[in-house]
């Protein structure tokens, strides 16, 4: 594993805030994920080796928790909400205008690696349906004009960035 | 009649211009003052005040704040946790995102008056994975007040000492049931426990006693020992004690949130004079009143039946405007004040497909542990994509309530319930709609109308 420096701190600063180690299980989770980007079998295996579990007990929570993947996503994570107030405020329309932007099925990463686009259920902002969340960001009222703004911005940053090849 | 004016408790800051999340502007606003009095009382006063103010849990269940602390076992000698339940998720709600967004210093002092009330050292924010942001605030409010001596060890000098920290959840929507919660602080899966035994109160996080708190209810608490537990029951109305925030959200003029003292507003003023109204040559259809697995209310339908008002019963004859906005009329008329998250459709909406959509997430969110909740969740969102995506049959409807029928009251958690409320309520008020989709279906779409699954 090859954990920045950071990460490893956070990591052993957040386990001593539990009386049983094992509660650090979630805290590990994320702060690998957000090191790695996805949650691999060697990540698992560290995770549990680190609180002192077996890996199956590590293994049920990243298979269980909608949060934690085990594959790589796009540059940016788009999450549409899916649940009834965005639902009934527009939000099938908006994610299908991210789709199109990115010519891209859900939950899979855009041919162009750019994003992931992904369909999640309630985020807790049904007073500005339909909400989207790019990565940490929320955006509100996210209609398919909106999207597609938004959608410019990301494939714009793209095009701004220097080439690694 | 009009509508009260707004009773703005909990809210009271949130929205004006300047007020920051920072603790600096929290204690320019007088913030700390109620706790700095509170630990030089003795903690079983503050308990007796929560009890005599009546407050309610504003999660959703409606239970009794003061009585729930006094089920907490003291006499085993384990610690006493608290676990503050920020893992907001139920479809329609989003007060406490704006409490811990931009107001984290209110929560945290309710937390630190609670925690000195109940003899709790360490308490834990278990917020939902989805406010990343909110989490950081959090974290970094918890370390002003700790530098202020608001939290940590021996806070205000008085040799007690409490610590806070804060749990990220992963999007798992049963986090919010409590005991689900409790396991997945303990970093397992979040199944829920069965009870008895394990009552939070006697056997919570660890196998201690824990207190389980929802992030409005703590607020409320700085609120009651601020004014005094009695002064606090003659805001709203009596059993139904405080102010509520209403989570109003779909189609209506001016969507948002709102705080009223409970009960002294119907759904009707609510949704009318508070919100604007429906949307532009649009009726109201139907309304979820308190989150999403709360029983829907269709308009033009009447309740009726005895309440009592004082020492008296009399007799009430209401329609979906008329109904109090409070637990105990929400109960009554069949269905409940829950989380105070409103969900309005107006007459652009297909029932069966809003049915379809609330059922998507309802087998989604099943955690799988018992049989009839997670096959049953299944089955019911299986036939309802069906009869929207595929060939729908006017037999649907009753084959989607017997399947709903067979859940409730036989699963571990509320959330059998909670799964089966909206499939029982959509077909039995809707009936006739799911009846004739077979044939709406074939019309053409109208304009400008979504689709929902």
């Amino acid at each position: 594993m090859n954990l920045s420096q950071e990460t490893l701190r956070r990591i052993d600063e957040v386990i001593p805030h539990y009386s049983q180690k094992r509660s650090a299980a979630l805290p590990l989770l994320h702060l690998v994920q957000e090191d790695q980007g996805y949650i691999s079998n060697e990540a698992v295996e560290w995770i549990a080796d680190k609180l002192g579990l077996k890996p199956i007990n590590i293994y049920e929570l990243v298979t269980f928790y909608p949060m934690f993947r085990q594959k790589p996503i796009g540059r940016r994570h788009i999450k549409v909400c899916r649940t009834l107030s965005c639902a009934i405020m527009g939000s099938y329309r908006s994610c299908a205008e991210f789709q199109r932007q990115f010519k891209t099925p859900l939950g899979e990463v855009s041919p162009d690696g750019e994003v992931t686009v992904e369909f999640v259920e309630c985020l807790a902002s049904c007073g500005t349906a339909p909400v989207v969340m790019i990565d940490d960001q929320l955006h509100e009222k996210v209609d398919a004009a909106k999207a597609r703004e938004l959608s410019d911005k990301i494939k714009a940053e793209s095009a701004a960035r220097p080439k690694t090849s | 009649m009009a509508a009260p004016e707004q009773f703005r408790l909990i809210f009271r800051h949130i929205d004006e211009p300047g007020y920051s999340n920072d603790l600096a502007c929290y204690v320019r606003n007088g913030g700390y003052e109620v706790l700095k009095k509170a630990v030089l009382r003795k903690p079983e006063e503050l308990i007796d005040e929560v009890k005599k103010s009546g407050l309610r849990g504003r999660g959703g269940a409606g239970f009794s704040c003061g009585f729930k602390w006094t089920l907490v076992d003291r006499k085993s000698g384990k610690p006493i946790y608290l676990v503050v339940n920020a893992d907001e998720s139920e479809p329609g709600t989003f007060k406490d995102r704006y409490i811990v967004h931009r107001d984290p210093h209110q929560l945290i002092e309710g937390i630190m008056i609670t925690c000195f009330a109940n003899k709790v050292e360490r308490a834990y924010i278990y917020i939902r994975g989805e406010f990343p942001e909110g989490a950081r605030i959090l974290e970094k409010a918890i370390a002003e007040a700790r530098a202020a001596n608001f939290a940590g060890p021996n806070i205000l000098g008085t040799g007690y000492g409490c610590e806070i920290y804060v749990h990220r959840g992963a999007g798992a929507y049963i986090c919010g049931e409590e005991t689900g919660l409790i396991e997945s602080l303990e970093g397992k899966r979040p199944y829920p426990r069965i009870k008895p035994p394990y009552f939070p109160a006697v056997l919570g996080l660890y196998q201690c006693p824990t207190i389980v708190n929802n992030v409005e209810t703590l607020c409320h608490v700085k609120h009651i020992v601020e004014r005094g537990g009695d002064a606090y029951s003659k805001i709203g109305t009596p059993n139904n004690t405080g102010t509520r925030i209403f989570c109003v959200s779909g189609h209506v003029q001016r969507p948002g949130y709102y705080e009223f003292e409970v009960g002294k507003l119907t759904m009707g003023q609510l949704l009318n004079d508070v919100c604007g109204g429906p949307l532009a040559g649009r009726k109201f259809k139907a309304v979820i009143p308190g989150g999403s697995s709360a029983k829907v209310l269709k308009f033009g339908e009447r309740y009726k039946g005895k309440r009592k008002v004082g020492a008296e019963m009399v007799d009430y004859d209401w329609g979906v405007e008329d109904i109090p906005m409070d637990f105990d009329s929400m109960a009554m008329i069949g269905s409940m004040g829950g989380s105070g998250g409103v969900i309005v459709m107006d007459d652009s909406v297909n029932m069966v497909e809003a049915l379809a959509n609330i059922n998507a997430f309802y087998s989604h969110e099943s955690c799988g542990q018992c049989t009839p909740c997670r096959e049953g969740s299944l089955w019911m969102k299986k036939i309802t994509s069906r009869m929207v995506h595929g060939d729908a049959r006017a037999e649907d409807g009753a084959l989607l309530k017997s399947v709903a029928d067979q859940i409730a009251g036989r699963t571990i958690c509320a959330f059998g319930e909670a799964c089966a409320w909206p499939t029982q309520s959509f077909v039995t008020k809707f009936g006739d709609e799911f009846k004739a989709y077979p044939q709406a279906k074939k019309q053409p779409r109208p304009d400008g109308v979504p689709d929902l699954i």
